[in-house]
């Protein structure tokens, strides 16, 4: 079954004749028709825009064009990322109906590279939430056990590879919304360096946090999804003018020999599932096997990385969100004659926002408000800067940083719901890497042996240094699947007679 | 009946503040590339940054950032090394974003003066005006607000919004209180005024119209009793769009403010505004509870770090300080001081001065424009400058006088028909047939004409009596439809009569 393979052999099978993009959009469209009623990854399929998309990748590669690595594979994309005339609703029921008008900067450059867009993917509502179960149109379940969350907030893309819906997505990544997704659904995601990406189109939740990154089946896919999307964009003035490190040449290497591997003594230990550990420590002696050297480092100031950002990203997404007033696009709740325009942006506040969105703008309006300014937001500051510290001590004794990606393995939709706290957990070791504007990659680290469900092994690198991380990540992918002899996701058993 | 201003400043010292808000003249918006054409129409000056779309980001004009530099130093700032934009949250309709792109604590130029020259009872004196900080930000879009009686969103039935000017660079420039101006605090606010829009106008920054909106003014005032040093509470009047209001609008606070403290009343923190009709002001938002914007460091903009040999290449490229160009014109014209400040005050030294580069007498030019001109400016309650007739006009008029073709008289209603729109001056010459009557045989006839009517006062006349002459002239002057030049009627009456 061609949807099964990896987008690096589609494309090999493209280049070959051996199929079409039409083909193969059309082979996913029908994956996409077949199990994503029981997946639901999916809040909006386009057939006929990739169809078209994949027919024009057919043409121009009929007529002998010099086509990008990916040209006509399809690819999901996070429904926060805006593409034109297509419904972007953020998982939230604010948006429900808007079609953009315009086209975020990673859009245009899949489009460049003739990538095959299938549609738009679930996600916590504005991103916000660690299972996809903040969505306002229903969770998305997880291929490996549908009664579990496949993480959050980009459960949709992740669950889509998991579930050989596409080979290829985009997610995003404010806390851990694209590592930790790919943790506990057996894929590979990687959070770029902060300003490797371009964010103009990515509806902001956390502006000085988020990052939109890869995920994909393998490091290699991944490599060549980051490379298209990545590069300085005149658009976002945070965006980094700097050439994007050797990313697929680093996957294609894989080699670890004399490389200093630093494990992060406070990411492990208490709070985390014995299973998830016993498949890190694993990836860690499969390392050493091939030539690492593995050192302990101490981050210190990552016990209080989880509080500064439950500080940090409320602050900015209660003025983010801000926009959302029922005045331009959206819903409108309550505009009849005699009401004002403040009482319906109240009304429609109230019904367009879900309960995790409204309860962190009402915290980050909070932390800003003149009088806790300094003790919240002003000291979160802090914690940030002792957080970069941290890295940047512990950088100096490896070149990379590891340590498991999620505490646990996927948990049972509704299991969460009502524990914010336990649900913010998820992300304790995903979040100091987004606070320092540093690069991160989760591939998966087997399955745990309490519930053969997947563990996500996470490496850290410098800023703009990613291509250390598919350094790392090809060699440990490569030592694991020879012990396993087939892909994790050859184990996807959720979906019954259709895995 | 209201209080007299003469007991105002008996009792009670007035201290000001101003803010000044000046729509830079930059092609495009501050952070996009949206035109900035005043009066297009509504909303097709837009896209999706200064719409606040989701997922639009925000890139700074440095046009903007080097005009604002240029203000800074023009009005003797120091230029901030390091300084950042800032978020103050409200939510307004024509706001898109729900938050302003401002600068807060980190402006870009502080502290600085503006020397202004007032004519006083003891002669010309210098008041200084020091500047606390020149600041960068967005102009919010405009609500009009449709139906009801008062065209104010009480009442209205409905609002239409425009956001062409949401996203224009504005800066603003904040005055430190300004104590110590007695009697002549109207006068200084109108001065400091001018004098800013002077030197805007001088850098080219800004078309400076304040009618237009492109130069705003909020004066604060506040009263103490003279000999205290506790402040006594503001008022911040809005709506001040000329200079001349400027002034009205501070006298009209003080004397309102010392009626409320004669009579044991309070003076109410508040936005007021000023009532070009009656030079009132009338209450608008209250500010007796400070609103809590939440400012925070704007993440989607990097710090703007200038470099230091920039700035002084903007700094020598400044140009000739308006008050150094009018000591020079001043100079070159050899005026008065008493009669400099009159023109200042009047606002025609520009005009005046364009005048004179069109080959006009500085005194003659001076004349016309502080005279006639402004005599009839005054009935038609606006400003000389804002009549329809030009310096080229005037110039025309002055030289058509120095020729002899027009008497003083004469070039008076050339100037009123000008005005009333009847054409250029040669135009209107020749419509009305305008000439002097200088045909000395025209004359003659007239002056036996007028003789032979007042045998007895020519008789006086031979007799030595030259004054009993003018009954005779205003006769001549009379028969020949004010066309005659009277000096010259003069000159042949008396010959003729023997004198």
């Amino acid at each position: 079954m061609i949807i099964k393979r990896n987008a690096a052999d589609m494309a090999v099978a493209l280049a070959s004749g051996e199929t079409s993009s039409v083909a193969l959009t059309q082979a996913h469209l029908d994956r996409i028709a077949e199990v994503d009623k029981d997946v639901h990854a999916f809040l909006y399929v386009d057939s006929e825009g990739a169809l078209a998309q994949a027919a024009l990748a057919d043409k121009k590669r009929a007529a002998g064009e010099k086509l990008s690595p990916l040209a006509g594979i399809p690819l999901a994309l996070k429904d926060v990322m805006v593409q034109k005339g297509i419904p972007t609703t953020c998982g939230s029921k604010m948006l429900e109906g808007w079609r953009p008008p315009y086209d975020s900067t990673v859009v245009s450059k899949l489009r460049a590279a003739d990538v095959v867009i299938l549609g738009k993917t679930n996600m916590d509502e504005f991103a916000m939430g660690s299972s996809t179960e903040n969505s306002a149109y229903g969770p998305t379940h997880n291929p490996w056990d549908l009664s579990r969350i496949p993480g959050g907030s980009g459960g949709g893309s992740s669950a889509s590879l998991a579930a050989f819906e596409a080979p290829l997505a985009i997610g995003t990544d404010t806390g851990g919304s694209i590592r930790q997704p790919a943790a506990v659904t057996g894929t590979v995601g990687v959070k770029p360096t902060y300003g490797g990406v371009s964010r103009y189109g990515l509806v902001a939740f956390s502006s000085s946090l988020d990052q939109a990154g890869p995920c994909a089946r393998t490091v290699l896919d991944a490599a060549l999804l980051h490379e298209v999307i990545a590069g300085h964009d005149p658009k976002d003035s945070t965006s980094i003018n700097a050439p994007v490190p050797a990313i697929v040449s680093a996957a294609k290497s894989g080699n670890v020999k004399g490389l200093k591997i630093g494990v992060i003594k406070e990411l492990q230990g208490e709070g985390y599932q014995a299973g998830v550990l016993n498949r890190f420590n694993e990836s860690l002696e499969l390392l050493a096997g091939l030539g690492a050297e593995i050192v302990e480092v101490s981050c210190p100031y990552f016990e209080y990385a989880l509080a500064a950002y439950y500080l940090i990203a409320p602050s900015e997404c209660s003025s983010n969100l801000a926009r959302f007033d029922a005045m331009r696009y959206g819903i409108r709740v309550g505009d009849a004659s005699g009401v004002s325009a403040e009482e319906v942006m109240n009304l429609t506040r109230e019904v367009g926002f879900g309960r995790e969105v409204k309860r962190r703008i009402i915290l980050g309006t909070y932390a800003l408000s003149s009088g806790y300014y300094d003790a919240y937001y002003g000291s979160a500051q802090k914690v940030r800067t002792l957080i970069k510290q941290d890295f940047d001590k512990a950088f100096l004794k490896s070149d990379v940083l590891v340590s498991p990606t999620a505490p646990t393995t996927a948990f049972k939709i509704g299991e969460k719901a009502d524990d914010p706290i336990a649900m913010y957990l998820n992300d304790i070791a995903t979040i100091p890497v987004n606070m320092a504007g540093i690069c991160g990659m989760s591939l998966p680290s087997g399955l745990a042996d309490e519930d053969n469900l997947p563990a996500g092994f996470q490496i850290m690198a410098p800023a703009m240094k990613d291509d250390r991380l598919y350094n790392v990540g090809a060699a440990l992918e490569a030592a694991l699947l020879s012990k396993w002899g087939a892909p994790i996701l050859s184990h996807v058993s959720g979906l019954g007679a259709h895995a | 009946m209201s209080l007299k201003y003469e007991d105002v400043i008996e009792k009670y010292e007035p201290v000001l503040g101003l803010e000044v808000h000046v729509e830079l003249g930059t092609a495009s918006k501050m952070f996009c590339g949206c035109n900035t054409i005043f009066g297009a129409e509504p909303n097709t000056q837009t896209c999706p940054v200064c719409l606040g779309l989701p997922g639009a980001l925000p890139v700074v004009n440095e046009k903007a950032i080097e005009y604002t530099i240029m203000i800074g130093l023009a009005l003797n700032c120091s230029i901030a090394p390091f300084s950042r934009f800032a978020r103050k949250n409200y939510f307004y309709p024509d706001m898109p974003k729900n938050f302003q792109t401002s600068q807060y604590d980190e402006p870009i130029c502080v502290n600085g003066f503006l020397d202004v020259e007032i004519d006083t009872d003891e002669g010309i004196k210098t008041f200084r005006v020091e500047i606390e900080r020149v600041h960068m930000e967005e102009d919010t879009g405009k609500s009009l607000h449709m139906g009801g009686a008062t065209g104010r969103i009480h009442g209205a039935d409905y609002s239409l919004l425009d956001y062409n000017r949401a996203g224009i660079p504005l800066v603003e420039i904040v005055t430190k209180i300004v104590p110590g101006t007695g009697k002549y605090a109207p006068e200084v606010a109108r001065a400091y005024v001018a004098e800013l829009r002077d030197i805007l106008r001088s850098l080219n920054v800004s078309d400076v119209k304040m009618e237009q909106g492109s130069l705003r003014c909020d004066a604060n005032v506040s009263l103490r009793l003279i000999g205290s040093d506790v402040l006594g509470t503001r008022s911040e009047t809005k709506n001040v769009n000329s200079l001349r209001s400027v002034e009205r609008a501070v006298r009209g606070e003080m004397i309102r403010h010392a009626e409320l403290l004669n009579k044991g009343e309070r003076v109410v923190q508040e936005t007021r505004h000023f009532q070009e009709e009656t030079g009132l002001t009338r209450s608008g938002r209250s500010k007796e509870q400070a609103e809590d914007y939440r400012y925070f460091p704007e993440p989607d903009l990097v710090p703007i770090v200038p470099d230091a040999t920039w700035i002084e290449t903007l700094r020598a490229a400044l140009p000739e300080k308006p008050s150094t160009h009018r000591k020079r014109l001043q100079e070159a014209w050899s005026v008065p001081d008493k009669e400099m400040a009159s023109m200042i005050n009047a606002d025609v030294l520009e005009i005046v001065e364009a005048t004179v580069n069109l080959g006009a007498d500085p005194a003659k030019a001076r004349g016309w424009w502080l005279g006639e001109i402004a005599r009839i400016a005054n009935e038609k309650e606006v400003a000389a400058t804002d009549l329809p007739i030009t310096p080229k006009d005037v110039a025309e008029i002055v030289a058509l006088v120095a020729a002899g073709e027009l008497t003083d008289k004469l070039a008076r209603q050339v100037i009123e028909a000008v005005i009333a729109g009847e054409g250029r001056p040669s135009e209107v010459i020749e419509k009305r047939g305008i000439k002097v009557v200088s045909d000395d045989g025209a004359l003659m006839a007239a002056i036996e004409k007028a003789i032979s009517a007042q045998p007895d006062v020519a008789e006086k006349v031979r007799g030595g009596n030259v004054p009993a002459a003018g009954a005779l002239i205003g006769a001549v002057m009379k028969e020949t439809k004010g066309q005659a030049d009277a000096a010259k009627v003069r000159e042949l009456l008396l010959k003729h009569l023997g004198q």
